[in-house]
């Protein structure tokens, strides 16, 4: 019998709907997958195996009533019904756990649903646990979580990037077909690349935030993590739309396309015409010559399938990470401030109100939040606010034109490397967050813009993943689907797409180093 | 100290120009609190049991503008003749309190909902106009109290039922010259507020507060002295009390050669002054930006406009009003248009005044052609003396009814003598007390007056009679006498006879003179009905 955790979600979902499988047989094959390798890998913080096996019951049951009642009710259930998904540990689910990946919110249970999750539910997708992730989603690399890093699927000893790492890697080992993280300047894009799997970062206000654990309120958005394009849009359908309880989500309709993409020839077929920019600011100096390899050769691929692909300029590009710098932590400084032990989460200090809150965020912040509250105080104290807030703000402005300028000019949309590496070893950017904050170069502009952003797999740097960043207009998450299921379709036959990722063996092993043992050992130089 | 604080203010005054700032925080009258769908009826509620994820500051919750509460500041706006820009915004005002669950306040810094209005109101020096800076809207912290632990230690609870409810903040420009148009300004601003329907505004339930920015400078110079904030005044007095004190301080400190520090300062009732809460060096960096979880609110021109034009007649006009038009005293046009409940009373009143019903009760048969329009100045009578009288007697926060179309059959009633001035007002008092209609009251108590020629011929007839001193008296030139005859005949009617009536009866027999007798002010009294 195939191996059920090798199926797409939109395979399962046949499965399902077929009878062939049952979502309790989805669910407890994937929750195996998941407990034994978690050991190695780290991607999850919580694994619910009770709650899963009540969930996948109860859509079961949704499933049998709907087959009874005929076609056409089995038609009405959304693709993701019964089938397995992960949630990064930073989406609100009554009565579990959402830490955000740090020690200030140990033992904090939500008392609601964010709304993602209540659409996920109502779909009757069936959620396994939650995922690791850097603290707050402030990381590139999933090592700055305070429940210790998460490994890539593709090797042990490298991270999977973050900060949505766990969610990217619990989709890249087969212990769910889609996942759920945010991207606040690359956090579901780059973790996408360095895992091989799909990522998408949808336009600004498309999906609502509430109920998700605030990072940076004018960037962050939630994504699907999938192993493919029609999967990543079946995730995004059921997650999207306007939500009332946030503000900022917009009112545009959701395309009933996104659960029924083209087939790969008529995808093939669609690229021919199609107008694609390659923004020369994004080939960075230093640039890995594999991942510039794979990305060109990509987009000879599309351009051989008839896509017209001009080089362009988005002359802003080099003050993105500088301007991304101070609007992220600057909202992050003011999101943060709740955490302060008076209704939740650990309360440390004396009793003395200073004293409790110096205790309480002194111990329960990581380093690295602790750097980007600085960084955001400081951007926004007397005297400095029009030199670096504001001045930040009419860059971003900027940024966006750019962008603007390229979609007046026709483009359907931009090619370009999602990173300028494969995945790196633990430690290895540990000790210079600039080089950390570098690997997010290509991706945060596109936070900047407000715009959908999307990564798909493009082939192997030295036998690790590299990723293909397409960029879209607002709400042109449609033509990026079209874009990369055509680009699936005509690399379909190629080698690397056969590849699993390579450390799935080892991973299996109960007697291999834990993520964090992996980590302190090669900090201390005992491992090459 | 009290007591001789006036004249050295005074004296302090002769030297010294006090500049004046008042910011003013009201809770608007919202069903539901600023950012959540959370009732703000939580007024006696369990601690704690009005609020949700988005008022507790939860993780990952969001904030939603709350339409209605973004209508009254326009209201305010509006009423305040404040200017309202096309995009106004949000901003986080950051400081860490534990009545603050979110770290921030969700505020305007920039970009207020209103800006540039005034307000007119009369002092004992005449009437003044104030500029107002602006009119913004935020979301109200939530409450701490202090108690004793179990463990016998001090405690600190947090109650977040008040925690983001809406909270209109309202700047003055420094205009204000004196602790008594500080006072008054205040007083005028609750009265604009409630008779808009903005706020309940009241000050000792903390649904409305006063804070004032005082400073002084030597008479006759421009720049502004160092200005001084000052907190917790709880009432009217307290704010002109607080004011006047910080006046005096500040004058004896500068006297003094002393430098005044940029202070914030609390008001003790019991005390009589003031004390420093904060000085300046702990000032907060507020670190204000703009909300990011809100995008910026475009008011549509046509909704501003709306909102113009559904604004009542405001405290100001109406004063105007029942002075130039309706003839009233300053006075009363004040203190009639000065009080919700008075003014309520007062236009329905009046209303139904021109209504047959008003007649009705006490009279079923007068013809329509005699319903004419109360008078105004005895319905400014009623309400001011007996209703407003009648509320203040009853215990504080005691709700009395008065039906307007019962006040409006006692006034023509006393009006046109069917009952006396004094049955009235205990008909008023039953009326407010019970709900029972004016008519019955009378019936029941038997308060009809007799107008009746034949009734009061009959009893002045014999009063007559039997008091043949007192008839002497009169026709030998005492016309006194008329008033001991009068007395006789009230006694022997119970007083329920018309007194002017049977004087007049009474000359006309004594006279001889055939004079009618007609009850009160003249109207006809063929219709008039027996006791």
């Amino acid at each position: 019998m195939t191996d059920l955790t090798r199926l797409t979600a939109l395979q399962q979902a046949g499965l399902l709907r077929s009878g062939e499988v049952s979502s309790r047989e989805l669910a407890a094959t994937h929750l195996d997958a998941a407990q034994r390798q978690n050991h190695a890998l780290n991607a999850w913080l919580v694994i619910d195996r009770r709650g899963a096996l009540e969930q996948a019951d109860a859509a079961d049951a949704r499933i049998a009533a709907a087959r009874a009642e005929g076609p056409a009710a089995l038609d009405a259930l959304h693709p993701l019904a019964g089938v397995p998904i992960a949630l990064k540990d930073l989406v609100s689910v009554r009565g579990g756990q959402a830490t955000a990946g740090s020690k200030i919110l140990e033992g904090y249970r939500a008392p609601y649903d964010a709304h993602i999750t209540g659409r996920l539910k109502d779909a009757g997708a069936v959620i396994l646990g939650k995922t690791n992730m850097d603290e707050f989603a402030m990381g590139s690399s999933t090592e700055h979580s305070a429940y210790g890093p998460t490994a890539n699927p593709w090797a042990l000893d490298r991270v999977p990037g973050g900060s949505s790492g766990g969610s990217a890697a619990s989709v890249a080992a087969y212990h769910v077909p889609v996942s759920i993280g945010t991207d606040t300047g690359g956090s579901i894009r780059q973790p996408a690349a360095l895992c091989g799997i799909v990522g998408l970062k949808p336009t600004y206000g498309r999906v609502s935030r509430y109920g998700i654990i605030a990072f940076a309120s004018s960037l962050d958005q939630v994504g699907p993590f999938a192993r493919d394009t029609r999967d990543a849009a079946a995730l995004l359908h059921a997650v999207a739309g306007r939500d009332e309880r946030d503000s900022t989500s917009a009112p545009i309709p959701v395309p009933d396309a996104w659960r029924a993409l083209p087939a790969p020839d008529q995808a093939a077929a669609s690229l021919k015409g199609r107008r694609l920019g390659l923004p020369r600011e994004y080939f960075l100096d230093g640039m890995e010559p594999g991942v510039e390899a794979r990305v060109r050769e990509a987009v000879r691929a599309l351009e051989d399938a008839g896509a017209i692909v001009e080089e362009v300029s988005l002359p802003h590009t080099e003050y993105g990470l500088a301007t991304y710098y101070i609007v992220a932590p600057a909202e992050a400084s003011a999101n943060l401030a709740r955490y302060d032990g008076v209704r939740f989460g650990p309360r440390l200090g004396d009793g003395d109100v200073l004293a409790n809150y110096l205790a309480t965020r002194g111990q329960g912040f990581g380093p690295e939040v602790k750097r980007r509250i600085m960084l955001g105080t400081y951007a926004l104290s007397a005297g400095y606010y029009d030199a670096f807030y504001l001045k930040a703000q009419k860059v971003r402005t900027l940024i966006k034109a750019d962008f603007d300028a390229l979609w007046a000019q026709g483009f359907d949309a931009l090619v370009a490397p999602t990173t300028s590496g494969v995945a790196f070893r633990f430690g290895e950017k540990m000790a210079d967050p600039v080089a950390m904050y570098l690997s997010d170069a290509c991706t945060l502009p596109v936070n900047m813009a407000g715009l959908p952003g999307m990564s798909i797999p493009c082939g192997l740097s030295d036998g690790l993943p590299v990723g293909l960043q397409l960029i879209g207009a607002p709400w042109a998450e449609t033509g990026l689907f079209e874009l990369a299921c055509g680009y699936e379709a005509i690399t379909a036959d190629a080698p690397w797409r056969a590849i699993e990722p390579t450390a799935l063996a080892q991973a299996d092993d109960p007697a291999m180093p834990t993520p964090r043992q992996r980590a302190a050992a090669l900090a201390a130089g005992l491992v090459g | 100290m009290s007591a001789t604080a006036p004249s050295r203010l005074e004296t302090v005054l002769e030297r010294y120009e006090p500049v004046i700032g008042i910011e003013v925080h009201c809770q608007l009258r919202t069903v539901s609190k600023m950012f959540c769908g959370c009732s703000t009826a939580y007024d006696g509620a369990a601690p704690n049991t009005h609020c949700c994820p988005v008022c507790l500051g939860l993780p990952g919750a969001l904030p939603t503008i709350n339409r209605r509460a973004v209508e009254l500041v326009l209201r305010a706006g509006a009423a305040i003749e404040g200017t309202t820009p096309p995009v106004t915004r949000w901003d986080r005002k950051n400081y860490f309190y534990p009545d603050l669950p979110k770290g921030y306040q969700i505020s305007q810094f920039d970009l207020p909902l209103a800006a540039d209005g005034r307000l007119t109101f009369d002092t004992s020096l005449g009437p003044v106009t104030i500029g107002i800076r602006r009119a913004h809207l935020e979301e109200d912290t939530a409450k701490l109290i202090h108690a004793e632990g179990t463990d016998g230690g001090r405690v600190s609870l947090v109650d977040f039922n008040r925690s983001g409810a809406p909270l209109m903040e309202i700047v003055t420009e420094p205009d204000v010259r004196s602790a008594e148009q500080a006072r008054r300004y205040a007083e005028e601003l609750q009265l604009l507020l409630r008779s808009i329907g903005v706020s309940d505004a009241d000050m000792e339930r903390g649904q409305m507060r006063v804070e004032a920015n005082v400073s002084l400078r030597p008479v006759g110079t421009e720049p502004f002295g160092t200005r001084v904030e000052v907190k917790n005044m709880n009432s009217f007095r307290s704010v002109e009390r607080a004011i006047e004190f910080e006046i005096v301080r500040q004058g004896a400190a500068l006297d003094a050669g002393e430098r005044l520090t940029q202070d914030t300062r609390g008001w003790s009732d019991d005390r009589g002054e003031t004390y420093v809460m904060r000085s300046k060096e702990d000032s907060h960096d507020y670190r204000y930006f703009p909300e990011p979880d809100l995008p910026p609110l475009r008011v549509d021109p046509a909704w501003l406009a709306e909102i113009r034009a559904g604004l009542p007649e405001l405290p100001a006009a109406r004063r105007v009003r029942y002075q130039a038009e309706l003839g009233l005293s300053a006075y009363d046009a004040g203190v009639v248009a000065g009080d919700a409940g008075a003014t309520a009373l007062f236009e329905a009143t009046m209303d139904a005044g021109r209504s047959l019903d008003s007649v009705r009760p006490l009279d079923a048969v007068r013809p329509l052609d005699a319903v004419r329009p109360l008078d105004a100045k005895q319905v400014a009578n009623w309400v001011t003396v007996d209703y407003l009288g009648l509320r203040n007697a009853g215990a504080t926060g005691s709700a009395i009814t008065v039906d307007p179309a019962q006040l409006a059959a006692i006034v023509r009633a006393v009006g046109e003598g069917a009952v006396t001035r004094a049955q009235g007002r205990q008909v008023l008092a039953e009326h407010a007390e019970t709900g029972a209609s004016a008519a019955a009251i009378v019936d029941a108590r038997g308060f009809r007056q007799i107008s009746d020629a034949g009734a009061i011929g009959a009893a002045v007839d014999a009063v007559i009679a039997a008091n043949p001193a007192a008839v002497a008296d009169y026709r030998a030139g005492k016309a006194q006498a008329v008033g001991f005859l009068v007395g006789q005949v009230m006694k022997s009617t119970k007083g329920q006879a018309n007194a002017a009536a049977a004087g007049a009866a009474i000359r006309e027999r004594l006279d001889g003179a055939p004079e009618a007798a007609t009850p009160g002010d003249g109207a006809p009294s063929g219709g008039a009905v027996e006791g």
